[in-house]
């Protein structure tokens, strides 16, 4: 910094004041830029998606290309049901190994998880993918709504993992010691204090799983598989939405295009709004608690 | 923790058993339940590596270190070589980190630095929104409207300003490494830009004043004092932004045009190791085809996970040094 100083003067100073203004109005550009994607897809999704939407496209099973009519029952009830999977696998074990995190932060066996959950949400989910066909479908020797269930949950469990963990962290360390103080064994005192009070931390990282697991095609593409049939046996192939959208959009079809764009439509719907109520319940969370950020 | 609930079991009377007691009221059953659960979540990183390690053992038997160093991919022939899949994923990941590093740092310094409070929280929220975005939808605007509308444009006036360099040769395709490089920029923009804002945040304001207060301007106190001190976190945020554009696999898949083109062009269609996954896992007819597909799933994996604890230690390195130096 001293040299600046030093050699001060008043064309200088203009200089580096102009280069400032240049450089700060470039990040707000960037941030500007940045949003015109986000802009553009939701209304192009909305736009196009809109007339091919009707109460038949979610009652009706798919119709083959050219015919008119059919809707995505299927990948609705599949998506429903994979998602459900994967939400019966992850959250249980996702809240307990938060509590854990949360309670051995620094012990090596806390930071090992830790930084074991960030590893996991760094893993393709492709490659959870194969993980999921050699552990479930090799053996089984077919594709299945139940591979495809784990493979959502291994998707999932980061994000419910650390979410609960921030939120667990956020309840004041009096309760808990209130309740220890009272004779409250430990097991109680999270299941009936602290997992009260961080109810909303749960819930955020359920949706925010959910929203994910509910977007994910490129994993489903060997496990899931796709199906264009009714099916509620786990054990059988089944559609999901994403998968649907891969599908119909790589497809030659213009009729499946359009319904890949209503499918989409339905998705973007789903993701967005699990999103913004997550959103919603943590600053709600945060403003009782008094913590503004 | 053990003393208080030990305390807690001595402070109840004879009613309770030798049983409870022994357990701590449940205490031992739920702190067993807890460090299982932790140990799960280390089994699966460790039982991933392990069955896609078993599961290419066909193909890394037969073609070993060949397999990453030539370009033959013929599954007629049974010849494997994923040069052209890691050369196609470095290649789009390139592009996609030369666009979203300048502006997703812009970004960062504009919602931590600059903006005032009201627009703080909404327009950071947008940004994270679009990490919300299912990949395949990406993947459907890119190949029906940002392709047409965007890429095609920019491909066909790079050619002819530039069609003499290897790089930029023609003919000119939709579909191509460069549409997918820049939906990747898109795509780990809000990743890059939402962790490097939490670096800036952490910051201590003493920096901020002190710079400031020998007379630095605004830009020159975040580019020559914020930018050095969380440089470690900023890299962190790069290379996390870098492990998500190496595994994306659906919307490049869409746009890319997976072809086994081996110019060094942009503008013509390529392949990656996650596209190449995509497209032919469930055509792999036979087990050394299927290995050799695993294998690529292997090196991606391997990849990310260093990506991953690099970038992480990084992260953290941020974090604590700026609380010891605020306890110091």
């Amino acid at each position: 910094m001293t040299p600046i100083a030093l050699r001060s003067s008043p064309t200088r100073t203009r200089r580096r004041k102009a280069t400032s203004a240049v450089m700060l109005t470039l990040t707000g550009l960037a941030t500007a830029v940045a949003i015109v994607p986000l802009i553009w897809i939701i209304g192009y999704v909305v736009q196009t998606g809109l007339p091919a939407l009707n109460a038949d496209f979610f009652t009706q099973l798919p119709t083959p290309a050219g015919v008119s009519g059919g809707g995505i029952a299927n990948a609705l009830v599949g998506s429903l049901i994979t998602v459900g999977i994967g939400i019966i696998i992850a959250a249980p074990i996702a809240v307990l190994t938060a509590f854990y995190a949360a309670s051995h932060a620094n012990s090596p066996l806390g930071l090992a998880v830790r930084f074991g959950t960030d590893v996991i949400s760094g893993v393709p989910s492709i490659v959870m993918g194969i993980f999921a066909y050699a552990l479930i479908v090799l053996p089984q020797r077919h594709f299945s709504a139940l591979a495809g269930g784990v493979v959502l949950a291994f998707i999932m469990l980061p994000i419910i993992v650390r979410t609960t963990e921030e939120m667990i962290r956020l309840v004041p360390g009096t309760l808990r010691e209130g309740s220890l103080a009272l004779g409250a064994p430990e097991w109680k005192t999270s299941w009936r204090v602290i997992l009260p009070a961080a109810l909303n931390g749960v819930l955020t990282g359920l949706m925010l799983g959910i929203a994910r697991a509910a977007g994910e095609a490129a994993p489903m593409l060997f496990t899931a598989f796709g199906n264009p049939f009714m099916n509620t046996d786990i054990n059988q192939p089944i559609a999901t939405l994403p998968h649907t959208i891969f599908v119909y959009a790589i497809a030659p079809y213009a009729d499946w295009h359009a319904k890949a764009w209503a499918t989409a439509l339905v998705l973007i719907v789903l993701v967005l709004v699990l999103n913004v109520s997550a959103r919603v319940l943590v600053a709600w969370r945060a403003r009782k608690l008094g913590l503004s950020r | 923790m053990a003393t208080q609930s030990h305390f807690a079991a001595r402070g109840s009377f004879a009613s309770v058993n030798r049983f409870t007691r022994a357990w701590q009221h449940g205490d031992r059953f739920y702190r067993l339940l807890l460090t299982l659960a932790a140990l799960s979540v280390l089994a699966l990183v460790i039982a991933i590596g392990y069955e896609l390690w078993q599961s290419s053992a066909l193909a890394r038997e037969k073609f070993g270190l060949d397999f990453i160093t030539t370009a033959d991919w013929d599954p007629v022939a049974e010849s494997f070589g994923a040069l052209p899949f890691i050369l196609g994923t470095l290649i789009t990941a390139a592009i996609a980190l030369v666009i979203a590093v300048p502006v997703g740092i812009g970004i960062a310094i504009f919602l931590a630095e600059l903006a005032p409070d009201w627009l703080r929280q909404p327009v950071g929220f947008l940004i994270e929104l679009l990490a919300a975005v299912p990949s395949v939808i990406y993947g459907l605007w890119g190949l029906f409207v940002f392709i047409p509308a965007f890429v095609k444009p920019v491909a066909q006036g790079l050619n002819g300003a530039l069609g003499f360099l290897p790089l930029f040769e023609g003919p000119v395709f939709g579909p191509s490494r460069l549409a997918a490089g820049l939906l990747l920029a898109i795509m780990v923009l809000p990743t890059i830009a939402s962790i490097s804002r939490d670096v800036f945040r952490a910051i201590p304001n003493s920096q901020r004043e002190a710079s400031l207060a020998l007379g630095a301007t605004r830009w020159e106190m975040i580019w020559e004092v914020l930018v050095p001190y969380g440089l470690s976190g900023l890299l962190g945020a790069i290379i996390l932004g870098l492990g998500r554009a190496l595994g994306e696999t659906v919307a490049v898949t869409m746009v890319i045009g997976n072809n086994l083109d081996l110019s060094a062009s942009l503008l013509h269609p390529g392949y990656t190791m996650a596209s190449i996954i995509a497209n032919e896992f469930t055509e792999a007819t036979y087990d050394l085809y299927l290995n050799a597909l695993i294998e690529i799933g292997l090196i991606l994996f391997v990849l990310t996970l260093i990506i991953n604890l690099i970038a992480r230690l990084l992260i953290w390195r941020v974090g604590r040094r700026t609380f010891t130096e605020a306890r110091a």
